[in-house]
């Protein structure tokens, strides 16, 4: 039987009777610290999340459908003088809008930028290429990047190897956690939780392409209002993202608490051989339970001693600016 | 709501000024994001603070709070100055040709007839010349020198740019820009939308600042039609509800009146409320009251309430005083003079103003009933909570009833929302613990208190051991047996009165609508605005077919909206004269030559010949009014006065404070605050993570905004040594609170007459209950005066100083 | 785990603390085949829907009530889950930061369960039964009005008038609870009457 294709909007109202899953292992493209995947059975259209930073009121409706989706309990925090609640993305929250207040020194009006953040669902994800533990990074050929608690080992390179500084490690079990793109309700035909709920529809859901067109049209709206520098950030660093923004002022992404203007995956991270990491975990493993996995312990891998002095400076190295 | 939610999609100019729509109700503005995105529309703030509704505006600008009507007269100025009028429409469809009566003048800033001893006009001369016919007498050329038109002319001209900029602050480069834009909006083919909220009703000329948009709009001609209207945001999902019920202290569901003293009887209630017209073949539609009220008795008092004992006019509570309304009722309590209080979902504590005085007031009481879903500080406000709620709770002699009701996700029953909407909702969750439905709470203490009557006897038991309560549980009315209560239905056979053999409606059936309804005491309908909402159709607030024909927005088959299921108010005013749509994109209904119709219920008679009938058959002219004759208590033309509490004098007159007819309490005069002392001005409001007292509850919103703080400019805490996220001490006559101060681009100082003034923003989500952190509200600081006409708290516009503080003393502990 | 940490670091405590996780990962015998999906199962299957609209504002927009057990059929019905509507024509599914949290409103550690008393001077919420508190209240009402009751005024005319007790109606009920709380109210005399419009 054949499986449905992705869903095209959040528009929906979800289903409550049983149905299959449309996200299956047939359907991964990657999977981290993984040499030789099966090619997926089949290619699910490409998804999107498309955020127009310009019809954003910062409402935060996105968060709190976000907690209530995904059933995390973030702190309760101090307030520090600033609207951005809590005041990082956590283990507990998955996305976050970041408030800055910017004049524009071209017409010296005040410019109060809120922008969502997240994750990007990179099509080149560097978190993925980073990650040591077989199969606890994922994507999907929809393009959705996932991550696999079970297989997680907690050791926070996925951090490391976002550029754009998403995952956060859970003080409580130890695990990285980032946005799924609410991969459960793709799965059965429905779109993100935060794009369902969102007030003025600042935040849409469908196949990457219609994003796309509707981002030039709303594209062309800001260039009649005198937004001549409107753009769609896709960025190619990373091969584009699954979340992509309307921004108003696409020559300078910066402005928006420090959206990369030119993300890229660490050469570091690039140069990691695939194959050292799964040996960490094998090592963990026999840390863990001894001889019982003694058998995987025969294949040929082994930690070179450049992949270690890669991996330390990797951890080691404080974050990269973030212009 | 004069338009829908669904009908900001039309417009070409939202223009949110007294309110902050994207914040309050952000799915509501989602209309003005669809408008900007898909016709073009343009979106103007006009806001002390930029908020997040500026933050995705065209054109933003600047006003200190409480100076609106200058902005607003200065905006009608520019119009009339520029010829920007939509002159067919203003002279068909309002009162400009009016001859008003001689006496009628303005001068330093005060209208005729003014009394300073007793703060109040004598309004007679407030009115219009009336012929010999009995008709208001009219000069459709427009060059009489009393008419309304040349009387409004003179009234704005002192409104100019440079006096808006010196009294508001708004630099006079920006007001021009948007008196531009607003501008465009006079031709047939384009229009404006207003949308507030308690951004102009929190004041002590609330009800003027609202008048003033809505005398602007009318000249505009975006009054009726698609993508415009006065749009009242309005605030808890069934205040509409509420109000349209008559759940306040003068009102009878539906509009109708409370009697006053003077009203000694029947005739005299119903002699100034005939209604007649004021020009020739008007519908004015209150002619009808009697029918209403008669219907509103009969649900009331069934068998007693007859003709011959004046419909039981006499078990009605008749007024000594305007109202009984909020303000009034605590400065009674903490006179010691009322001994009982009910609070149903209310947390008054934190709402009213002058905190410490609504303290001192329910301390004095004897007891106190709460019923909420919730803890709220008002059913805790004995409970000490150290520099939260520092209370002596050993001397507080209350004795408090703390009773648990379901919350929305646990009963049925229909909600009204903003445009009017009746909405069914349906029960879902099994409530938690014992807590009851409203219905029965009421239900239990209605058939015991009625029991102790019946038993016992007491004062006057009459109307209440007669009051019609004939439910199949009395202990618990069902939402079904009220909702068609309210609609109403046949006490007899109702025959048609030109073939009295036609049975129209046959007794104890449903009436179809309120044209049913009769004044002879055989019908009975509990609110008559309502009517239709639960007819022998069945139950129409529960309707929903959201198919809406001609994409307008109108979405008839979606719920019920009152009345009659109209979805946009003086619709008629969408055609001209001849009941042809101004702009035929935007059509709603038109005249086809025998009858209107078109995608909406039409607001006029369906046979109302265009020519004859005007538009606004509320009012006895036919036509709106841009001067409100006695009908307002502080002028028929608004004008600027400043707020009880201002950092500059009233430019006009200095001698004036306030508004000269708010009623101010005596006890209250030596609680208002002077600018030397208290040299800020603060303003309050809500933030989007947070529904008033409600959702510090809740672990998520209390994450999204956990801790209560103050908001002020960079140059403000500059001079005072505030630092980003530190603690601050605000302070003003009546009270002093701690918050973290959350340092802005945002807010900047404001040029008034001469002299920077700093306002000081404060959010009102914090309490001592509740899963976000501890704090306070601005109703410590705020004044204790309303609005002159209806007794809106003054919360928006008041003094405060401020300066860096230590944390309170729990937080360090 | 602190993600600073070194590798090695990582190694040693990975070792100690999830043993369980990693030989799960390692169960799937081939170890570099694709593992089972690991998309979360949908939480809402076999749950009851339940329309109603959002009760904060006045916008007033739809939502989906999904629940565990169906109060329709009277059996227990917890709320699980709470969603926009998408067939309302306003919101079309949306919900703002309030509305999309509504379930921990319903859930509120908060929400009163019993009647409380507090008596003149404690300082605590006492529990009592439904019974008392409302045969307690009408008798406190009794006893006020009949202390209170202004019957006529001075010049003789009827007027009807209880000012010395006065009931706040909440602005987030249903209609239908309005105009019984209205009935009630009027019958009675009291004048002092208002609501929230105005705050």
């Amino acid at each position: 039987m054949m499986r449905p294709d992705s869903p095209r909007t959040a528009a929906a109202n979800p289903p409550v009777q049983p149905m299959e899953t449309n996200l299956t292992e047939r359907d991964l493209i990657r999977r981290s610290a993984t040499s030789s995947l099966p090619p997926p059975e089949r290619q699910l259209t490409e998804v999107a999340k498309l955020i127009d930073v310009s019809k954003c009121i910062g409402c935060k409706a996105c968060q709190s459908a976000c907690i209530e989706w995904n059933d995390t309990n973030p702190a309760i925090e101090e307030n520090v003088g600033v609207y951005t609640n809590p005041h990082d993305l956590t283990a507990d929250m998955y996305t976050l809008m970041r408030f800055t207040e910017w004049v524009n020194p071209e017409t010296d009006n005040l410019e109060w930028l809120i922008r969502k953040d997240g994750c990007m669902h990179c099509s080149d994800p560097g978190c993925l290429k980073a990650c040591p533990s077989p199969g606890a990074i994922v994507q999907y050929s929809n393009g959705i990047v996932d991550f696999v608690h079970e297989n997680c080992i907690g050791c926070g390179y996925c951090v490391k190897g976002c550029p754009f500084n998403i995952p956060r490690i859970s003080k409580v079990d130890h695990k990285a956690y980032k946005c799924t793109l609410c991969s459960d309700r793709v799965a059965v035909g429905q779109g993100p939780a935060c794009a369902k709920a969102c007030p003025t529809k600042a935040i849409v859901f469908g196949t990457k392409e219609d994003m796309k067109k509707h981002a030039d049209e709303r594209i062309a709206d800001l260039k009649s209002r005198g937004y001549a520098n409107a753009g769609l950030y896709d960025p190619p660093g990373v091969s584009g993202t699954h979340v992509m923004y309307v921004l108003h002022h696409n020559d300078k992404p910066h402005i928006y608490a420090d959206l990369p203007d030119n993300p890229r995956i660490s050469p570091v991270v690039e140069t990691w051989k695939g194959v050292t990491k799964y040996v960490g975990l094998a090592f963990m493993g026999v840390a863990a339970a001894g001889s019982l996995l003694h058998g995987i312990l025969g294949r040929p891998n082994r930690v070179t001693e450049e992949d270690e002095e890669a991996a330390e400076e990797l951890v080691e190295r404080k974050p990269e600016a973030r212009v | 709501m004069t338009n829908a939610w669904t009908d900001i999609k039309n417009t070409d100019l939202v223009v949110v000024m007294g309110g902050n729509a994207a914040e309050a109700h952000p799915c509501g503005f989602k209309w003005v994001t669809e408008a900007k995105a898909n016709r073009g529309a343009k979106l103007i703030v006009v806001d002390p603070r930029y908020t997040r509704t500026a933050s995705v505006s065209d054109f933003y600008a600047p006003i200190r709070q409480g100076t609106d009507i200058s902005f607003l007269n200065g905006v009608i100025k520019y119009c009339i100055e520029n010829n920007k009028v939509q002159w067919e429409y203003t002279k068909a469809f309002t009162n400009a040709s009016y001859i008003v009566k001689d006496g009628f003048s303005y001068q330093d800033g005060l209208f005729t007839g003014y009394d300073e001893e007793k703060r109040d006009y004598d309004r007679e001369s407030w009115d219009y010349v009336i012929g010999d016919d009995g008709f208001a007498v009219v000069d459709p050329s427009l060059q009489h020198p009393r008419c309304v038109w040349n009387l409004l002319k003179e009234h704005v001209a002192i409104y100019t740019p440079e006096f808006v900029e010196r009294v508001c602050g708004t630099p006079k480069a920006k007001f021009l820009k948007i008196c531009e834009m607003i501008a465009e909006c006079s031709t047939p083919t384009k229009t404006m939308t207003s949308l507030y909220a308690l951004g102009w009703t929190q004041h002590s000329s609330g009800a003027q600042n609202i008048r003033a948009m809505a005398m602007l709009q009318l000249i505009l001609g975006n009054i009726g039609v698609q993508g415009g209207g006065m749009n009242a945001l309005r605030g808890h999902s069934n205040i509409q509800g509420l109000t349209d019920l008559g759940l306040m202290s003068n009102l009878i569901p539906g509009y109708l009146n409370i009697p006053t003293e003077m009203e000694e009887n029947f005739g005299s209630y119903m002699s100034t409320r005939q209604f007649k017209p004021l020009r020739p073949g008007q519908t004015s539609y209150w002619q009808n009251y009697k029918k209403f009220f008669v219907s509103f008795q009969k649900a009331m008092w069934g068998n007693a309430a007859q003709a011959d004992n004046d419909w039981a006019y006499d078990y009605l509570p008749k007024l000594d005083v305007p109202s009984y309304d909020v303000l009034r009722i605590f400065e009674l309590m903490n006179e010691g003079r009322v001994n009982g209080y009910f609070c149903q979902g209310f947390n008054p504590l934190l709402a009213f103003p002058n905190r410490a005085k609504i303290t001192s007031a329910l301390s004095k009481l004897k007891w106190l009933v709460t019923m909420d879903p919730l803890e709220t500080e008002t059913s805790r406000f004995w409970e000490n909570h150290g520099e939260y709620n520092d209370v002596d709770t050993k001397s507080i002699q209350t004795e408090v009833f703390q009773l648990p009701t379901t919350c929305f996700a646990e009963e049925a029953g229909s909600l009204a929302n903003s445009g009017r909407w009746l909405q069914w909702h349906w029960a879902g969750g099994t409530p938690p613990g014992e807590a009851q439905h409203d219905t029965w709470i009421m239900g239990q203490i209605f058939v015991r208190l009625r029991e102790l009557y019946r038993k016992e006897g007491g004062a006057f038991p009459d109307p209440i051991v007669n009051l019609a309560w004939d439910y199949k549980d009395p202990g618990e009315p069902t939402p079904e047996e009220l909702a068609k209560e309210i609609n109403g239905r046949a006490i007899e056979d109702l025959r048609d009165p030109t073939d009295v053999t036609k049975v129209l409606v046959p007794a104890g059936k449903q009436v179809l609508n309120f044209s049913q309804l009769r004044d002879d005491g055989t019908t009975l309908s509990g609110c008559w605005i309502y009517s239709g909402n639960f007819n022998e159709n069945g139950n129409n607030m529960a309707r929903r077919d959201n198919h809406d024909p001609g994409d307008t927005g109108a979405y008839l088959g979606w719920t019920f909206a009152w009345p009659l299921n109209r979805r946009t108010l003086y619709n008629r005013a969408s055609c001209d004269v001849n009941g042809k749509p101004w702009d035929p994109t935007r059509k709603i209904i038109e005249w086809d030559g025998t009858k209107w119709s078109g995608f909406d219920v039409p607001d006029i008679a369906p046979n109302a010949k265009p020519q004859d009938v005007g538009p606004f058959i509320m009012n006895q002219e036919g036509v709106s009014r841009l001067f409100t004759r006695g009908l307002m208590r502080d002028g028929p033309f608004p004008a600027h006065y400043e707020p009880f509490e201002s950092p500059v004098d009233n430019v006009i007159n200095p001698k004036i404070r306030g508004n000269p007819v708010a009623r101010v309490f005596q006890n209250d005069v030596s609680q208002f605050g002077t600018s030397a002392e208290f040299p800020y001005a603060a303003t309050s409001y809500r933030l989007t993570e947070h529904f008033h007292y409600w959702t510090k509850h809740n672990r998520v919103n209390a994450a999204l905004q956990p801790e209560f703080f103050v908001e002020i400019s960079e140059e403000l805490a500059a001079e005072k040594k505030i630092e980003r996220g530190g603690w601050v001490r605000v302070w003003s006559k009546r009270g002093s609170i701690k918050a973290k101060a959350l340092v802005t681009k945002r807010i900047r100082p404001l040029m008034c007459d001469g002299k920077a003034v700093h306002v000081v923003g404060i959010p009102l989500h914090w309490g001592f209950i509740g899963a976000a952190k501890k704090g306070w509200g601005p109703n410590s600081l705020a004044p204790f005066v309303g609005d002159a006409n209806i007794e809106t708290p003054e919360s928006k516009a008041f003094l405060v100083n401020i300066e860096p503080t230590t944390p309170p003393s729990e937080v360090v502990a | 785990m602190n993600m600073e940490l070194s590798r090695r670091g990582f190694l040693k405590a990975a070792g100690a603390g999830v043993a369980g996780t990693t030989l799960g990962a390692m169960g799937f015998g081939e170890a570099e085949a694709a593992v089972l999906a690991h998309v979360r199962p949908f939480k809402l299957t076999t749950t009851v829907e339940t329309r109603n609209t959002c009760p904060y504002c006045s916008v007033a927009c739809g939502i989906i009530m999904y629940s565990k057990g169906d109060l329709r059929k009277g059996e227990q019905a917890d709320i699980v889950h709470i969603e926009g509507d998408v067939d309302h024509p306003t919101n079309r599914g949306t919900l703002c930061p309030k509305g999309a949290a509504l379930k921990d409103f319903v859930h509120a550690p908060t929400r009163l369960k019993h009647p409380m008393m507090r008596k003149a001077g404690s300082d605590r919420f006492e529990q009592v039964s439904w019974d008392f508190a409302l045969d307690r209240i009408a008798r406190l009402m009794k006893h006020d009005r009949d202390a209170n009751f202004i019957a006529k005024n001075a010049k003789g005319v009827p007027v009807n008038r209880w000012t010395t007790t006065g009931f706040l109606a909440a602005s987030a009920t249903t209609n239908e609870t309005a105009y019984a709380t209205y009935k009630v109210v009027r019958s009675t005399g009291i004048v002092a009457f208002d609501n929230q419009a105005r705050v």
